[in-house]
């Protein structure tokens, strides 16, 4: 991407025209033509848009697939969730317990006191900052040790894997510690606001879309800046550009560290919206499904991630409710599909099909200041996903 | 942990719990050869592979049933029967898999991932349709029912004896296949250079097929010795797939020798600690150790060195 007349920002034309687009289907259509109860399932859905960003950073730009962003989901979620439970056990909450203070399950598994690594979340400015960066700092430890040993690819994703398995296991056998395989359930308030009301889940709703626009634009900045272009350039001619000077690990544990770090604020926004968190987020089926979002929308569009979400979810909810065997022949077809006849998703149909034929009607403006990139850029696809955004 | 037994005690339970052990490592050598050969030797990840043992399950269940319903004489000799179809049957689908979806893939390793994932779902819902989804369970004939006791303390079951010698006969006649026959000459001149085995002569595409097949076969029998122990469920394959991924990448891809060791190390492990600890911490400890030793070694336990 040259520095042509087109870009002030760090944003071309089209992308502020499809983030517009994007902030006005989240922030106005939705609200006004559903439900609340409906909300809510978008709202639910959005927190996987998080994860889908990262990966498209991580697996769509980098080419690091990593299937364990579950972790990651998980690792934020019950960093909040596990707050919003000390919130919800207090004192008075919980007299009828034998040691009263501490969350319920701990006193249903006989333990008497609450565990170290349970203290520091009874703060809410720590809680906050870990959302962010336990995920982070666990992607740190894995991606360094991993990426410095040129571990990649195909390994790399099967061990991401296994970690996801592992963090499962681990979760649903230390009940006492962590809720088991019920997760953490029965999350209350927010500092004395109850978030379990609908006007409150309205408002999560919105502070949900807010970050996830903030990201979006977090996610233009990297792609656009230096950085991302090396990030290309690595997926393309890894040797290429280690020969040129560039220290690859770094840059991949960086991207992979920023990936953990979304999915763990979607992680957290998860938890206050739907009201708890269970090891079922975590493990390979969430992990490999978040994968899927990322291929349908597009794994090199940011905004196509989003949109691919939202279809997915709205998928698998309607399909869920109606046709429940049929559903996994849709989704199981769907990854084959993706894989064999689509491979870049919505956002590449847009750009191959739809995106050609708007151009003419804007005189030919969005054409010259794109310039003919070696990674097709992130297209505003709503046209595609309209169906989904309005069920 | 250790106090609380006397030193005979602790022998038995090694030995016992050496034995359950063997059993996880025949289970996990049966599954894992396939594997180390689609994998391995062709690069492409099969999350399906679960899938096609199960299959394999399925078609020994039927046999099962046949021979109890229509040839009750012959019902001790049903298995293996049931072990030759179920290779067919996991074979044939295999070969279908490859010639409909994968050998479009070979250059994407990391879509193949995705694509037999769907591939994955597609069929636990087939046999959750099919075949219903609670969990079947075959009866034994009797030679292979009860077990034998070595000492007062030390009891083997005979079932379990069987898949052991069962795996052994395979292993040997895999590595036999892929080592001393024309054929496996010809897989292995493949996987170090396809257009150079393709310029000598060598139908690579049919090779591929072939080898796919081989490979899903192999998990078919797998399945049919897995009956022999546990019971089979729509989805029980996915149960084994993590671990039977980490055996291969543990083993080095493309050895056999390998994987079997890896099979034997990890299997040994967990069911030693089984005892131990609770189920779920020793699955966790021996993953994790798997995960931090391919952390310090990337290319696995064997590496066979090719000049690429």
């Amino acid at each position: 991407m040259s520095k042509s007349s087109g870009r002030t920002f760090f944003l071309r034309p089209q992308d502020m025209i499809g983030i517009a687009i994007l902030a006005f289907i989240l922030l106005v259509v939705l609200p006004l033509a559903l439900d609340n109860f409906r909300l809510q399932f978008v709202g639910k859905y959005l927190t996987y848009a998080f994860v889908a960003l990262g990966l498209v950073l991580c697996w769509g730009y980098a080419g690091i697939l990593s299937l364990g962003q579950g972790v990651f989901f998980g690792l934020g979620g019950y960093c909040m969730a596990m707050f919003l439970k000390l919130e919800a056990s207090s004192v008075e909450n919980t007299k009828i317990q034998t040691t009263p203070g501490i969350p319920d399950f701990m006193d249903w598994n006989q333990i008497t006191a609450l565990p170290w690594f349970w203290e520091p979340f009874k703060s809410f400015a720590f809680s906050t900052v870990a959302v962010v960066l336990v995920p982070a700092f666990f992607a740190l430890i894995l991606g360094f040790a991993l990426f410095k040993r040129r571990v990649g690819g195909v390994y790399f994703a099967i061990i991401t894997q296994a970690l996801a398995a592992i963090m499962t296991i681990l979760i649903i056998g230390q009940q006492g510690y962590t809720g088991g395989i019920n997760g953490i359930t029965d999350l209350r308030t927010l500092h004395g606001w109850d978030i379990r009301t609908d006007s409150a889940k309205t408002i999560l709703y919105f502070v949900c879309v807010g970050l996830l626009l903030a990201c979006i634009l977090l996610a233009f900045y990297v792609k656009s800046s230096k950085l991302g272009r090396i990030l290309v350039a690595m997926r393309d001619k890894e040797d290429r550009v280690r020969f040129s000077g560039y220290d690859v690990a770094s840059f991949k544990i960086f991207v992979f560290c920023l990936a953990a770090a979304l999915s763990g604020i979607g992680g957290a926004m998860f938890a206050l919206q739907v009201g708890f968190m269970s090891p079922s987020f975590v493990g390979i089926v969430p992990s490999i499904e978040m994968v899927i979002y990322t291929a349908v929308g597009g794994r090199l569009s940011i905004l196509g991630a989003i949109y691919g979400t939202l279809l997915v979810n709205w998928a698998k909810t309607s399909f869920s409710e109606s046709f429940p065997e049929l559903w996994l022949f849709g989704l199981g077809g769907l990854f084959i599909a993706v894989v064999l006849i689509f491979p870049n998703g919505i956002a590449g149909l847009w750009q191959s099909y739809i995106a050609p034929r708007l151009g003419p009607l804007f005189g030919g403006a969005a054409r010259r200041t794109t310039p003919p990139a070696a990674t097709p850029p992130a297209a505003p696809s709503s046209g595609t996903a309209a169906p989904a955004a309005a069920e | 942990m250790f106090a609380d037994y006397s030193l005979a005690e602790l022998g038995s339970i090694f030995v016992m719990q050496g034995f359950a052990g063997l059993i996880l490592f025949s289970v996990f050598v049966l599954m894992a050869l396939g594997l180390a050969i689609i994998f391995g030797q062709m690069g492409v990840i099969n999350m399906a592979h679960g899938e096609f043992m199960i299959l394999g399950a399925y078609v020994t269940y039927f046999t099962s049933q046949f021979f109890l319903n229509y040839v009750p004489g012959l019902f001790g000799a049903y298995f293996f029967v049931a072990m030759v179809l179920a290779f067919f049957a996991a074979g044939a689908l295999g070969m279908a898999v490859e010639w409909l979806m994968i050998r479009r893939l070979y250059k994407r390793p990391l879509d193949t991932l995705l694509a037999t994932w769907g591939l994955s779902l597609i069929l636990q819902q087939v046999y959750r349709s099919v075949f219903g989804p609670r969990e079947v369970g075959v009866e034994l004939p009797n030679w292979m029912m009860g077990s034998i006791s070595l000492t007062d303390s030390i009891e083997v079951q005979i079932n379990g004896l069987f898949v052991m010698g069962l795996t052994i006969a395979i292993t040997v006649a895999v590595a036999l296949l892929m080592y001393k026959s024309a054929w496996g000459k010809q897989v292995r001149a493949v996987v170090q250079n396809r257009v150079m085995a393709g310029a000598v002569g060598i139908n690579t595409e049919k090779i591929d097929r072939y080898t796919f097949g081989l490979g899903c076969g192999i998990a078919g029998v797998a399945g049919s010795a897995f009956t022999m122990i546990g019971s089979t469920g729509p989805t029980s394959g996915q149960l084994y797939i993590v671990d039977t991924f980490l055996v291969v990448v543990f083993g080095g891809a493309q050895s056999l020798l390998g994987t079997i060791a890896s099979a034997f190390t990890i299997s040994q492990a967990q069911s030693t600690m089984e005892f131990f600890l609770s189920g779920s911490m020793a699955k966790v400890l021996t993953l994790l150790g798997v995960v931090i030793i391919l952390m310090l070694r990337p290319q696995g336990l064997f590496v066979i060195k090719v000049r690429r």
